[in-house]
């Protein structure tokens, strides 16, 4: 029993001082990739790979611009990873290897320091306001916020912490409305889901949401929306291996040919 | 040894004694311990590493807040409730599954044991598509004004589908190991198979039926995936604990570690409980 014991505890440190030597390894990975960028960019116009950590409301949009890029820009390939917003910034914070971030309000970006991010980031792109989701045919007949108010009208939003949920506090407040969800979902697509499946009647989801659903929910746009409008900027990160190329991205995501993408989805273009 | 024979005895006496009675050690491959403790490393570095997470300074603040409260509260009752139904309904599940050489009921209990390697999201869909509004049952219900989507019922119903697998598998084992001679006696001598059910198989397979109560009951604690798909997110209605943790990361990743914790801790508290009793009943 007692030499296991010594033998247990041997292993025990031994392991751990492999842990230890393990985490240090991968901080000198880290910042052996942020010294590496001004290697391979070749002097045509930039090419390669770059990894985008984008909103999940971005995801048809993003890919599509993803694919016109490559397209425009022969050599180089667009990587995606969509999630929530608060999700990306803590993966940024966590040194995720991406080279541009696109967030679904300007409050989450902000989370992010000046440190994580390159010089001149971020901007805005795009602009979203929210819409009532109800099932195709609107047979509830829902023509306002106010009508969800209703005893027997299921409605579901975003909980307050996630941007669509801020949003959604934002224009209770400019209409003067009172709404009471029975359920506060974790993201916009959550809410979109429990409408299109027929769960909830009605969700308050972006006009994106509303218009990507091609025809499984009805939008019913109301007037307080106008109010609120959620902004989204797109950044370089700092630690981008090959700063150019992103630049060059985000550049094409905020230029007339990216703007039409985004407006075919719904979205606005921000004040410039 | 029983606990009877030795009058009341305390769990500390009954331990030592056991200890005393106990044979020599089987000695273990002496490279055993290598992958033992990297495999137990593995899971008690990262739970000690979101300890050191914890501030302190704000712990009660945060854990106490009517939200976290709430959900505390929310969460041991459905997980009470979740495995109070999981017995009921698991029990003789179990009884059965051990029982029959049926080819059709060995199909039965894989499709019954499903949840145990289905993502619990996908639980989460199944349900909804049985008892959601639009459902196979639910549209019936809801014709009838039974609503189930967006209420405690449903994060029970949730929990009970994710974690009665737990306890019908681990009963199953129990019932399996013992093999059925004393039944076969108590049948001889006159017993009715109620009888024997009462008083012959359900104390031989008391320890099993006690661990699979923990580990459903644990399960249903910390159910997320099938709970969120199917139940919604609603303050004091279906807003357990994971799922409060799960919101507050978006804002407040302190908040979110604090609450993490009070799992764990009612998770360790949970399993610790119950195993001493356990071990007092084996003993």
């Amino acid at each position: 029993m007692k030499p296991l014991l010594r033998v247990a505890v041997l292993v025990a440190v031994a392991s751990l001082a492999v842990a230890g030597c393990s985490t240090q390894a991968a901080t000198i990975g880290g910042s052996a990739r942020t010294a590496d960028p001004a290697g391979p960019t070749p002097s045509t116009g930039p090419t390669g790979t770059i990894t985008v950590l984008a909103a999940a409301s971005l995801q048809r949009t993003f890919t599509t611009l993803g694919e016109r890029y490559e397209q425009t820009h022969p050599g180089t390939t667009v990587q995606f990873s969509f999630a929530g917003s608060s999700d990306l910034v803590t993966q940024v914070r966590n040194g995720a290897p991406a080279d541009v971030v696109a967030t679904a309000d300007e409050a989450t970006i902000r989370k992010l320091s000046a440190g994580d991010l390159a010089d001149g980031w971020p901007q805005d792109f795009a602009t979203n306001t929210l819409e009532i989701a109800v099932a195709p045919g609107n047979p509830l007949r829902i023509h306002d916020l106010r009508d969800l108010t209703a005893r027997d009208v299921q409605l579901v939003t975003c909980a307050a912490p996630v941007p669509c949920g801020a949003a959604t506090a934002a224009v209770e407040r400019a209409a003067g409305v009172d709404l009471h969800p029975v359920s506060e979902e974790q993201s916009v697509t959550d809410v979109l889901g429990k409408v299109e499946s027929g769960q909830a009647d009605a969700g308050l989801v972006y006009v994106t949401d509303v218009r990507g659903a091609a025809g499984r929910v009805d939008g019913v746009r109301f007037a307080a929306a106008a109010k609120v409008v959620n902004t989204y900027p797109i950044a370089v990160l700092h630690d981008a291996a090959d700063p150019a190329l992103a630049a060059s991205f985000a550049a094409y995501v905020r230029s007339d040919a990216g703007r039409r993408v985004l407006t075919d989805a719904g979205f606005g273009t921000p004040a410039r | 040894m029983t606990a009877q024979d030795g009058g009341p005895t305390t769990g500390r006496d009954q331990r030592q004694r056991r200890r005393r009675t106990t044979r020599p050690r089987l000695p273990v491959p002496w490279w055993l311990p290598v992958p033992a403790a990297l495999g137990g490393l593995f899971v008690v570095v990262p739970v000690l590493a979101m300890v050191g997470r914890v501030d302190w300074g704000s712990f009660v603040a945060l854990v106490t807040s009517p939200a976290s409260t709430t959900a505390l509260g929310l969460s041991l009752g459905t997980a009470a409730a979740t495995t109070g139904i999981a017995f009921v309904l698991g029990y003789p599940l179990a009884v059965l599954f051990s029982r029959s050489t049926a080819r059709w009921v060995g199909v039965l209990r894989a499709l019954v044991l499903l949840p145990l390697v289905l993502p619990p999201v996908v639980g989460g869909l199944a349900l909804l598509a049985a008892f959601g509004r639009l459902g196979l049952l639910g549209a019936f219900l809801d014709e009838h004004g039974l609503r189930i989507a967006f209420t405690t019922t449903a994060v029970v119903m949730a929990q009970v589908f994710v974690s009665m697998p737990f306890l019908v598998s681990s009963v199953e084992g129990a019932l399996r190991v013992g093999g059925d001679r004393y039944e076969r006696v108590a049948a001889t001598l006159g017993a009715g198979p109620t009888r024997t059910f009462l008083t012959v198989t359900t104390p031989r397979v008391l320890p099993g039926i006690v661990s699979g109560l923990v580990l459903c009951g644990a399960r249903a604690l910390g159910e997320f995936g099938a709970t969120l798909t199917f139940a919604g997110s609603l303050q004091g209605v279906t807003r357990t604990l994971p799922l409060e943790v799960y919101l507050q990361r978006e804002v407040d990743p302190d908040t979110a570690v604090a609450l993490a914790l009070v799992l764990v801790v009612v998770a360790v508290v949970v399993i610790g409980v119950t195993s001493l009793r356990t071990r007092a009943v084996v003993a």
